[in-house]
């Protein structure tokens, strides 16, 4: 396995570098949250990605994508995490691109070239309860004329209030817990029946309660297989984990070092407080942690690339281990701060805002800790 | 085929061929590792046979140039021939502090002369070594160490303490650092010599530990004499050696393998299941949590050893991957002990294979003092990678 980037994926992220620290850093997402702004991203920000190829990184050639891969992904969305960048890149460019390529021919051409074009936001509506639990679903699809009816409400939909097609999934046969039973939909929001409330998050990114009363999709609206869908459900999953670990990564790092940073300039007792030992170990710790887990999110996007049967799990175990990772190091970046890393003036608050939330979308250390080891009969 | 491919025909094909069914099998203690050395008495003809074939195949040292006893093998090619030892579960034909620690500086720092002399009996497992670095007031702050040698024109004459010297009374030489000048700053006026531990007033005598084993020694050094042809590099300047040395130490302990059997197999076989799950819940969370690090640690050893160009060092990045290798050994080790319970407390029985897990998890403790505790490597990070002041 090669742990180490090659040119291409150099450039990509030297390319992703510049970009977002030109296009969207901090200062940006700032903005958008103190204008209340409608969408709670910058559209014109969204159609410049998909220029840079962004938007459909995923997406095969044969629908205007780029097609470059998970690990390039991954790159993309750890300049973002270092940028706190609001964009529809996670639930459209990875989640919905993903679930799209297990698709029907008539599903892929419709919806793959709007989504590599940045013509298209696209939420995957999964979770229900208050932790991620995708075998969990109980909301219902039954079948009703040619096609199903959907009831039942979703939470944590991130970017479901501003999106032009939502990825239900819902309970077609089976119980509660069961993963089998579960089938995916192609749902306009606009449909008669759903309601949708967005709900601003700690991070002030954006994500949805969408209630589903009665909703008629027709037989063509289902993705995948019926009651099969945890197997498409799989593969976006790992790749959203994946990247998800990715921009962790990258605020993890981004938190870390600026607060290096500030401990090189704060002087208190005459003395930088850098110089104190009781900071420099913590930090030295930090560091390692941080090196640990680039090699988890390398690793399990390679993995992802190339197809390893494995690919899924590591996707989940580099998830556990980046939002360990992640927290601890914008908790401490908090705490080194000290005054000002409680105020609004400074970044490193925002940091572990976003890291809070990134950490607990598509389960948290503990979910994956508990999944691997029954993936490892213990 | 490539090349490589080709290789790794020919090496599994002659591994196959050569390597003694009996060398096959997991050593049980570390009693069954070879060591080498004119004192070294095989535990079986099986032992001294699979040495003796891969010492003519130069594969001891597989690296190394032919004209010191190795095979003159690329870092690709031994990567090659390590995997392929792996695959019949080889057991490692030498274990060597020559090979792993002075072998290295030798190459690198020593004169064509103390090349060809202290290099392919090291090769062949001949010579035993010993590192003769910390001292009773030098430890964590081993620059300050006091040892003396005195110029004699054509020799030293050395007198001082060692201590923490690796199987110090079954080696048969020593690389040492000394002081030969105390007027400059610490770094400064260290020595790096070789001198034969039979030599007139070098006594070593073991240290017991809290794991009852003795792998240690103090050694005391009374007048004993070291030819300057034992020097090693330039008089005073022995610091850059020492460390360039500690750095390849540092990789070999993060690097160790403690525990064959996954922890989580070890803790169900012990503890049981109950619902397809490990019968105690908080101590699953912990197995589980140690595993996690212990696949991206693993992972991470893989990343910085490819980002170092073939053969170079990794700088201080060695120090994190040696803080955080031992620091999840002791881990793993605590876990193992939590799951074995009664059991694994036993210290004399066959049961226990007199011990094995008790002593073993003991034994983890040093691995985070020895070759610079944890907190130098967080001191080492603080000023060479993260730059923090006054570290």
């Amino acid at each position: 396995m090669a742990l180490v980037l090659n040119e291409d994926e150099v450039m990509m992220r030297d390319m992703a570098q510049g970009f977002f620290a030109e296009k969207a850093p901090v200062k940006a997402l700032r903005d958008l949250r103190d204008t209340n702004d409608e969408t709670g991203f910058d559209r014109g920000l969204w159609s410049e990605m998909a220029e840079m190829g962004f938007a459909g990184i995923v997406v095969p050639e044969e629908h205007g994508g780029v097609d470059m891969g998970y690990l390039a992904a991954g790159l993309v969305a750890e300049q973002m995490g270092r940028n706190l960048t609001a964009s529809p890149f996670l639930s459209t460019a990875i989640l919905a691109a993903t679930a799209l390529k297990n698709g029907s021919d008539d599903q892929k051409s419709k919806w793959l070239p709007k989504i590599a074009s940045g013509n298209a936001v696209i939420a995957l509506a999964l979770d229900e309860g208050v932790k991620h639990n995708p075998r969990g679903t109980s909301t219902t699809a039954e079948p009703s004329g040619n096609g199903f009816k959907l009831n039942g409400a979703k939470a944590m939909v991130v970017d479901g209030h501003v999106a032009d097609v939502m990825i239900v999934a819902a309970r077609t046969s089976g119980e509660e817990g069961d993963a089998d039973g579960i089938s995916l939909f192609l749902v306009d929001p606009k449909s008669k029946g759903v309601a949708t409330e967005r709900t601003i998050m700690v991070d002030s990114r954006n994500a949805a309660r969408i209630d589903f009363d009665d909703v008629e999709v027709s037989g063509d609206a289902l993705l995948g297989t019926l009651d099969d869908g945890m197997t498409v459900l799989d593969a976006v999953l790992a790749a959203g984990r994946g990247i998800a670990a990715a921009e962790l990564l990258g605020a993890g790092a981004q938190a870390f070092e600026d607060t290096v940073a500030y401990i090189k300039e704060r002087k208190q007792f005459g003395e930088i407080i850098g110089s104190f030992q009781a900071l420099q170990h913590r930090s030295s710790h930090m560091y390692s942690e941080v090196e640990i887990a680039r090699s988890a999110v390398i690793g399990a996007l390679t993995a992802l690339d190339a197809g390893d049967e494995k690919a899924s799990q590591y996707c989940a175990m580099a998830k556990a281990k980046l939002g360990s990772v992640a927290k601890l190091v914008s908790q401490e970046g908090v705490q080194m701060h000290g005054g000002v890393g409680m105020t609004d003036e400074y970044d490193i608050g925002l940091f572990m805002k976003r890291i809070r939330v990134l950490q607990e979308l598509m389960g948290d250390a503990h979910y994956h800790a508990n999944e691997f080891a029954l993936a490892n009969q213990y | 085929m490539s090349d490589l491919d080709t290789f790794r025909m020919d090496a599994r094909t002659w591994l196959e061929a050569n390597c003694p069914a009996e060398m096959r099998v997991p050593e049980t203690s570390d009693k069954d590792a070879c060591w080498g050395g004119r004192n070294f008495e095989f535990k079986s003809e099986a032992q001294k046979i699979w040495l003796e074939r891969m010492v003519a195949k130069g594969w001891t040292v597989p690296t190394w140039p032919t004209e010191y006893g190795g095979a003159g093998l690329s870092r690709k090619e031994e990567i090659v021939l390590l995997q392929e030892m792996k695959r019949i579960k080889a057991r490692n034909p030498l274990s060597s502090f020559g090979i792993w620690m002075l072998g290295p500086a030798l190459l690198k720092f020593g004169n064509a002369e103390q090349k060809a002399e202290h290099l392919p009996p090291i090769a062949r497992g001949e010579i035993r070594w010993c590192q003769g670095y910390s001292e009773p007031g030098a430890g964590s702050d081993l620059a300050s160490l006091k040892t003396k040698a005195e110029d004699m024109g054509d020799h030293y004459i050395v007198n001082g303490q060692k201590v923490w010297t690796s199987y110090a009374d079954m080696a048969d030489w020593i690389f040492c650092l000394v002081r030969t000048d105390n007027t400059g700053k610490k770094h400064h006026g260290i020595s790096f010599v070789l001198f034969d531990m039979a030599s007139e007033g070098v006594e070593a005598r073991p240290i017991k530990l809290i794991s009852g084993r003795s792998p240690f020694c103090e050694t005391f050094l009374t007048d004993v004499k070291v030819l300057k042809k034992n020097l090693l590099g330039e008089e005073h300047k022995g610091w850059s050696i020492a460390k360039y040395l500690l750095t390849h130490e540092r990789e070999m302990i993060g690097n160790q393998e403690g525990v064959t059997r996954p922890l989580h197999e070890i803790a169900a076989g012990s503890l049981g299941l109950e619902d397809g799950k490990l019968a105690d819940p908080m101590l699953r969370a912990k197995v589980a949590e140690a595993e996690i690090d212990e696949w991206a640690f693993n992972l991470t050893m893989k990343r910085k050893l490819a980002e170092a160009k073939a053969g170079a060092s990794l700088g201080a990045d060695s120090s994190m991957l040696k803080y955080y290798g031992t620091e999840l050994n002791k881990r793993k080790f605590e876990l193992m002990m939590d799951a074995t319970g009664h059991e694994g407390l036993e210290w004399e029985s066959d049961r226990s294979n007199d011990g094995k897990m008790a002593r073993s998890w003991l034994r983890t403790k040093g691995n985070s003092i020895e070759g610079g505790t944890s907190e130098v490597q967080l001191n080492i990070i603080s000023k060479h990678i993260l730059q923090l002041p006054g570290a």
